[in-house]
């Protein structure tokens, strides 16, 4: 029963079976979609006593605005979080998986998640794809070892650096790094510093908006300040908002109760034989 | 032309107070010909739980095939419905699963979850989630629904306001986009019913 096989819940990875429709559709003329890409502005760096995360929050879909508060730091281990930047689903896909799969070595190991660990997992997965999974990635954590701050590409490289941006606004976000970081910072001065980089990505970068969001991963303690910055609050807002004088024209109408209602026989003689 | 514009579609959800509103147009072409006036892109998963799928309209179909048999299989072993955010993340995954050779639809997903709260989501045609607390678009005409909603949507409005709300966005949307069209479908959900409702519009 082979065609029944192919709808079941598969056994996970890939599956190929509409790319000869698809190419046969674009030969015909027909443009592919855009996905949801992640413009963004992703950051990182080591302080004093940990690690600290930034990412913008907007989505775009080619020109489009598709999502104004997203959230780009992703969870990994209790002490491990990853910022994802290029197309949407492949950072989410990628993150959550690699979070499970840390998951299951801590039961069987019995210890907390090392960030090589996640890095080699990550790495070892976006090579295998050859960079069709375009996942740009800034992972950071504190595990036994002390604090990793890492970045990985989409074609599976990766780098460790003490201060790191990715994304289209990484140029802008760089250039504040560059000036105004140094080693031993403390808690409230990086925060500060990565809260001014994610802004100068969000205003002169067009791929990044909106928020700020931090996390901020210590040794056995993390603290994720989402919309840690509203920088772009909606400015004119009407307070009467809309009011529709002309109702809309409804042709049919169809009400499905989703209560029953129980009708109660007071005091009869239902029972009666 | 893309792929997404060969039949055409608008589909908008939106969040009121304690309950949801979802909404598509009625045509169905092939390129710019009209063929049906009537074409159904919202579907009942349970009563408590819709999907729009707006492109391409075989593929809308089969990916909503799919998604019954899924919540089928999942009722029979759980044997209760799923829940909003569960089933966003099955279509999710079975979206995922074809992301060399993709399904050219995308869902908007509108539910009641636990305590009757809405819950609404979109996603592109791979399966990047987009939860919003507003409203959510797809389709052809997702650019001026973007507009027609982010002017229009207040929060927590009751079912009523909702509706209207709803539908005027998107008849003005709708009258800006060629490939969609032709009347509209609401359906209103509260935790005691489900209001289903035809809208007249511009016939063009």
């Amino acid at each position: 029963m082979t065609r029944f096989e192919e709808s079941a819940p598969v056994k996970g990875g890939f599956s190929f079976d509409l790319c000869k429709r698809n190419e046969m559709l674009v030969q015909k003329g027909l443009k592919p979609s855009s996905y949801l890409k992640t413009g963004t502005t992703i950051v990182g760096l080591v302080f004093r006593d940990g690690v600290i995360l930034g990412a913008d929050t907007r989505a775009t879909e080619g020109p489009i605005v598709a999502d104004k508060n997203c959230e780009k730091i992703h969870y990994m281990a209790p002490n491990i979080y990853c910022c994802g930047a290029g197309t949407a689903a492949d950072t989410e896909a990628v993150t959550d998986m690699v979070s499970s799969q840390l998951k299951l070595h801590r039961f069987h190991t019995g210890r907390d998640s090392r960030v090589v660990t996640a890095l080699t997992l990550l790495k070892s997965h976006l090579f295998s794809y050859q960079g069709h999974v375009s996942a740009a990635l800034v992972l950071g954590g504190v595990d036994v070892t002390g604090p990793h701050l890492h970045t990985i590409y989409p074609h599976g490289s990766t780098d460790t650096l003490p201060f790191a941006t990715m994304g289209s606004g990484s140029l802008a976000a760089m250039a504040i790094f560059e000036s105004k970081y140094r080693e031993g910072l403390t808690r409230d001065e990086g925060v500060k510093l990565v809260a001014e980089a994610i802004s100068s990505g969000i205003f002169n970068d067009l791929g990044s908006g909106s928020n700020v969001d931090v996390c901020v991963i210590t040794k056995g303690n993390r603290e994720y300040l989402r919309n840690y910055m509203l920088p772009n609050l909606r400015t004119y807002v009407s307070e009467k908002g809309y009011s529709f004088s002309k109702k809309t024209e409804v042709l049919m109408t169809k009400i499905t109760p989703l209560r029953e209602l129980v009708e109660v026989n007071e005091g009869g003689d239902a029972m009666e034989e | 032309m893309s792929i997404f514009e060969y039949n055409g579609s608008a589909l908008v959800a939106m969040v009121g107070k304690n309950c949801f509103a979802i909404a598509s147009d009625r045509r169905l072409g092939v390129q710019l010909q009209t063929i049906a006036t009537d074409f159904q892109k919202i579907y009942r998963i349970h009563n408590k739980l819709f999907i729009g799928l707006a492109g391409l309209a075989t593929d809308a179909q089969t990916l909503y095939q799919r998604l019954v048999f899924r919540n089928k299989l999942y009722h029979l072993r759980e044997e209760r419905d799923m829940k909003p955010e569960t089933f966003a993340s099955l279509v999710s995954a079975v979206l995922y699963e074809k992301r060399f050779g993709p399904y050219f639809c995308q869902p908007v997903i509108a539910g009641l979850g636990d305590d009757d709260k809405p819950f609404i989501c979109t996603m592109d045609s791979i399966g990047a989630k987009e939860l919003a607390k507003d409203f959510v678009v797809a389709g052809t005409a997702s650019e001026s629904l973007y507009g027609a909603c982010e002017s229009m949507f207040k929060p927590d409005m009751e079912a009523e306001e909702l509706f209207e709300t709803i539908s005027q966005a998107l008849i003005s949307a709708v009258d800006r986009d060629c490939l969609s069209g032709w009347g509209g479908h609401v359906y209103l959900v509260t935790p005691t019913e489900v209001t289903e409702r035809i809208l007249k519009g511009r016939m063009d």
